[in-house]
């Protein structure tokens, strides 16, 4: 039972941080990056994409025996598209301000190629349990890198974070980072420091291997 | 007339998919390795939009009207069938342009960018024309943001970099500083 935990445990773990849908695997960039240029917007969005993979892959893995193998892409697909348009309409209804801002994004979650790849790779094979495990996973690292760029975009750009003043009024928002470019130069940036956390840590593991340290003591 | 050139002219520059929607960003940073091929996707991509335009605007004003509900999965699943329909014809009829598009065919389909355009199209409430313009525009804005990564990504390849940045970290900061350079376009209209 022990191992079994474990097992479910490194299934969320590899989605939040060492797999990461955003950072390491570079996947579902299209719709993030337009509509990061504030931690709220940022925050639903990630939401919407985290009720989507969640209930699709939680679909999908309940059906993967009535699936035919010929037309699953096209099976996962309906399954998402559902889905998305429960959430748009969803949105639409208890926040509309926000809907509007983020407008025709929310509809094309559905061509988020990381919902997608997710079904294919994880759920189709996988147990129901261990499928839902991966997507809240994978989702919430998706949350997780979302915020981490709304924030940053919103913090330089606004000189604001949620919409509260963080610095004396002296400071000149950058508003190049609400604009396109920002998003661009700023997800290059946090992908340099994720190179960079990773490089850190194959070179101290490369170390621990040399002085012949306990392998349990790696991660 | 004018309002033609306007749509075109914004969906080519001022509000290019690439650069300022951020639509199709996977074919954007995976197949713009070489030149000729950032070509070729983009010459597939026009086709493909300009197809998506014309499934949008016939799904549109035939059988939306009736369920609105359903445009989302509609949208996928005509676009898709059709693009696949004529990649049949194209491979029976033309070989050569076969060769030329392919490979990229299928794979368009599942880019955001076309569902986005579908989906712009629509709520901006285009018609048959204005539609088929905007797409022509945003096809050939994808084209030209493409070919314009391929080429500096060319030029890179024989620059030193420090190898922590190479890859997709160099890809996305050359991208916003493009995506600086296109947002000068924006002075276009304002200032006639």
């Amino acid at each position: 039972m022990p191992e079994k935990k474990q097992d479910t445990y490194q299934e969320f773990i590899k989605g939040l941080w060492r797999d990461n849908p955003v950072f390491v695997q570079v996947l579902g960039m299209c719709p993030m990056l337009a509509v990061t240029n504030s931690a709220v917007n940022a925050l639903v969005m990630g939401g919407a994409t985290f009720f989507v993979l969640v209930a699709s892959s939680f679909f999908v893995s309940s059906l993967k025996n009535w699936i035919p193998k010929q037309v699953r892409i096209s099976t996962y697909i309906i399954i998402i598209a559902t889905f998305v348009t429960v959430t748009d309409f969803t949105l639409q209804a208890l926040m509309p301000v926000v809907h509007k801002e983020l407008g025709a994004f929310i509809p094309l979650i559905v061509a988020n190629c990381m919902i997608l790849g997710r079904q294919e790779a994880f759920a189709s094979r996988n147990s129901v349990r261990l499928a839902v495990v991966d997507a809240l996973g994978m989702a919430s690292g998706f949350l997780f890198a979302l915020f981490s760029l709304g924030a940053v975009r919103e913090i330089l750009g606004e000189g604001a974070l949620f919409g509260f003043k963080l610095f004396s009024d002296d400071f000149e928002p950058w508003v190049i980072m609400i604009l396109p470019p920002g998003g661009f130069i700023t997800l290059g940036l946090l992908l340099l420091l994720f190179n960079w956390l990773k490089e850190r840590k194959d070179r101290l593991v490369a170390q621990l291997d040399e002085m012949e340290i306990e392998p349990r003591f790696r991660s | 007339m004018n309002e033609l050139v306007w749509i075109f002219i914004s969906a080519l520059l001022i509000n290019n998919f690439v650069l300022a929607y951020f639509l199709g960003l996977c074919p954007f940073l995976g197949v713009s390795q070489r030149l000729e091929t950032a070509f070729r996707l983009g010459l597939a991509t026009i086709f493909v939009m300009l197809i998506t335009a014309l499934c949008a605007w016939f799904l549109n004003t035939y059988i939306l009207i009736h369920a609105p509900y359903l445009r989302l999965i509609s949208f996928i699943v005509v676009i898709a069938s059709t693009v696949q329909f004529i990649e049949m014809v194209i491979k029976k009829m033309s070989p050569g342009l076969f060769r030329a598009l392919g490979i990229f065919l299928p794979l368009i389909t599942t880019n955001c960018a076309i569902l986005g355009l579908a989906i712009f199209a629509t709520n901006k409430g285009y018609g048959f024309i204005e539609g088929m313009v905007y797409a022509l525009g945003a096809g050939l804005g994808f084209t030209l943001a493409l070919v314009l990564m391929a080429g500096i990504r060319e030029e890179t390849e024989l620059a030193e970099v420090p190898r922590l940045i190479k890859g997709t970290a160099m890809n996305l900061i050359i991208a916003g500083i493009l995506s600086m350079a296109f947002m000068g376009f924006a002075g276009l209209f304002s200032a006639a």
